[in-house]
């Protein structure tokens, strides 16, 4: 068990004073277990409407969990038990009512690992919009290329969308995943270490994509790069040992952080 | 390269332990290809010079112990027809058990554990046993049922006899447990990273084993199919009682005839013949057809997954 750390609701996570954007993903006392093991330690927190918000946190201190849980990912594992609420746009999203595969297609995800399917390149993208129900050739190709620009792909890729997508670089396929996320046009992006695999070059070229993207997006980001949090999210949530240590915008976060835990952790004292 | 030297890297003596090691496993890789080219050899020279155009094209109204008359052609015709039934069957029903096991079951729940169980019991079966299930279970339960319900007023069984297609399902239960173990490994060779980019899309369950799962574990499946063919087109015991005939005057045109088989027919020119001088060739002979027919079965379903991977690999 690890809810040995810090006494429960430690701090109380505030909502940062953050201009007008609205609470757009809102979780209450959320906790989540393994089995018997206790992930996650009663989250409550808000994030707001197109904002880049970063997780950060040592290995194993629940993030990339609670990234799962707002578009219930955790479903797809076996012995997996929530308490508390998520609500995204008001909804409680683990409501008897809720259709999951609506949900995924309002909440798209983009793993860790680039996962493009054995597929062309256009097909990758064909088959999430097929899925929605598209059908027309004409329909899917310009939303094909509408996806592929916004994803800052077209132009490396426009000459052999049908050529195989795992013939791409491994930064062109994490490209090619966030092309097929936004293709279905979702409302939130949840990202889940996107660059780690990444050169630097390629990492560059997904941040500035993420700072394209917020514009129309709500993005939820996990990252062990605390520069990378530093650069693109607008605010940042500490989390150890599945609790959520401190949350505030991400100036604060780096520069006077609240709690010593979170100081030594983005100063690299430990993690 | 020069081969090992048997010399320990750090003293420079002689490893006898190394040295003999090697010796050994090359010495029974070797008992089993020499044995493999013996029975091949053998069978190939005694039974070469008896194939001819007349012997497998012909034989249905002649003298089926005659080198002079007899022919395959019921036999060839019979194997292969049993053969195509019984992957026709086994396939949808192996794969869709596997995907059951795979994608739907709790791996660790005892249900999903005591099914395995089953299912590797079944491998372990012997195949004589199948044939008496068969006949129990095909032939006496559903095909008199059948005949029961379609033919209440007919005299002579119509489904409740042996027939090729009981022949074909009894083969298909015996060879199920191969297709379901090569499809599950198939099944989870597949990335869960495939799955969840999916079915993060908002795909369904099925969509996502249709369209995404399914497609990648092709070559696999269509291996749990080629072990199948290899498993079932060498079986003689369970086609004993559900549908191989003695002789027959002409080719099975029903899924309710009976008909000949190649192994069937080895085992009863080696036990049946008046003059078994005079019917060695013709056994030797028909022991390279049932050979080469059970090789181009394979050859086939080989090309179709080669194919299938090229497509893969084009497409991943």
């Amino acid at each position: 068990m690890i809810d040995t750390a810090l006494p429960q609701n430690a701090v109380k996570a505030p909502a940062p004073a953050a201009g007008a954007a609205p609470a757009f993903i809102e979780t209450r006392n959320l906790s989540l277990y393994y089995g018997p093991t206790r992930a996650l330690a009663n989250i409550t927190f808000q994030i707001r409407e197109k904002r880049v918000t970063a997780f950060i946190g040592p290995s194993g201190c629940g993030k990339s969990t609670l990234l799962r849980c707002f578009n219930r990912m955790n479903d797809l594992i076996d012995n997996v038990r929530t308490e508390g609420t998520v609500h995204i746009a008001g909804h409680d999203i683990n409501g008897r009512a809720v259709d999951v595969i609506e949900l995924r297609k309002r909440v798209g995800m983009v793993f860790q690992r680039s996962n493009p399917f054995p597929k062309s390149i256009y097909e990758n993208i064909a088959y999430a919009l097929r899925i929605q129900g598209a059908k027309r050739g004409s329909e899917l190709d310009g939303v094909v290329e509408t996806s592929l620009r916004r994803a800052a792909l077209w132009d490396e890729v426009k000459d052999r969308l049908h050529s195989s997508a795992l013939s791409l670089s491994g930064g062109q396929q994490q490209r090619l995943c966030i092309a097929r996320a936004i293709a279905i046009r979702p409302e939130i992006i949840l990202m889940d270490e996107p660059a780690s695999a990444l050169d630097p070059i390629a990492t560059a070229k997904i941040e500035e994509l993420i700072l394209e993207l917020k514009r129309d997006f709500t993005i939820v980001i996990v990252t062990h790069n605390m520069q990378q949090a530093a650069r693109i999210s607008d605010f940042t949530a500490f989390f150890y040992l599945g609790e959520l240590i401190e949350y505030d915008r991400t100036g604060r976060i780096f520069t006077q952080p609240g709690r010593k835990q979170t100081e030594d952790y983005v100063t690299g004292r430990f993690g | 390269m020069n081969g090992p030297s048997y010399r320990s890297f750090q003293t420079g003596r002689f490893d006898y332990a190394s040295f003999f090691f090697t010796g050994f496993t090359g010495l029974a890789t070797f008992l089993i290809v020499a044995t493999l080219g013996v029975i091949l050899a053998n069978v190939l020279f005694n039974g070469w010079s008896g194939l001819s155009l007349r012997f497998i094209m012909g034989g249905t109204e002649k003298d089926m112990f005659d080198v002079n008359h007899a022919g395959v052609l019921p036999m060839v015709v019979g194997t292969s027809a049993r053969v195509i039934l019984m992957t026709i069957f086994v396939i949808p029903v192996g794969v869709i058990t596997a995907i059951y096991l795979t994608e739907y079951a709790h791996s660790q729940a005892f249900f999903t554990r005591m099914i395995r169980g089953a299912v590797n019991n079944l491998a372990g079966v012997p195949s004589i046993v199948f044939g008496l299930f068969g006949l129990g279970f095909f032939i006496n339960f559903i095909g008199r049922n059948m005949d029961a319900i379609l033919h209440p007023a007919g005299a002579e069984p119509v489904w409740g006899k042996p027939a090729i297609i009981w022949a074909s399902l009894t083969l298909a239960v015996m060879a199920l447990p191969v297709v379901i173990v090569a499809t599950e490994e198939s099944l989870r060779a597949i990335p869960q990273g495939m799955r969840e980019a999916s079915m993060a899309l908002g795909a369904t369950k099925l969509e996502t084993i249709l369209q995404i799962v399914l497609p990648q574990a092709l070559p696999g499946i269509m291996t749990g199919g080629i072990l199948a063919i290899s498993r079932a087109a060498g079986e003689v015991a369970p086609l004993l009682f559900t549908g191989a005939a003695y002789y027959m005057a002409r080719l099975p045109d029903s899924l309710t005839d009976q008909f000949m088989d190649l192994g069937y027919h080895v085992f009863i020119l080696s036990t049946q013949s008046p003059n078994i001088e005079k019917t060695r060739p013709i056994l030797y002979a028909t022991v390279v057809v049932l050979l080469l027919l059970t090789f181009a079965l394979n050859i086939v379903a080989i090309l179709i997954r080669a194919q299938m991977r090229r497509k893969l690999r084009l497409l991943a």
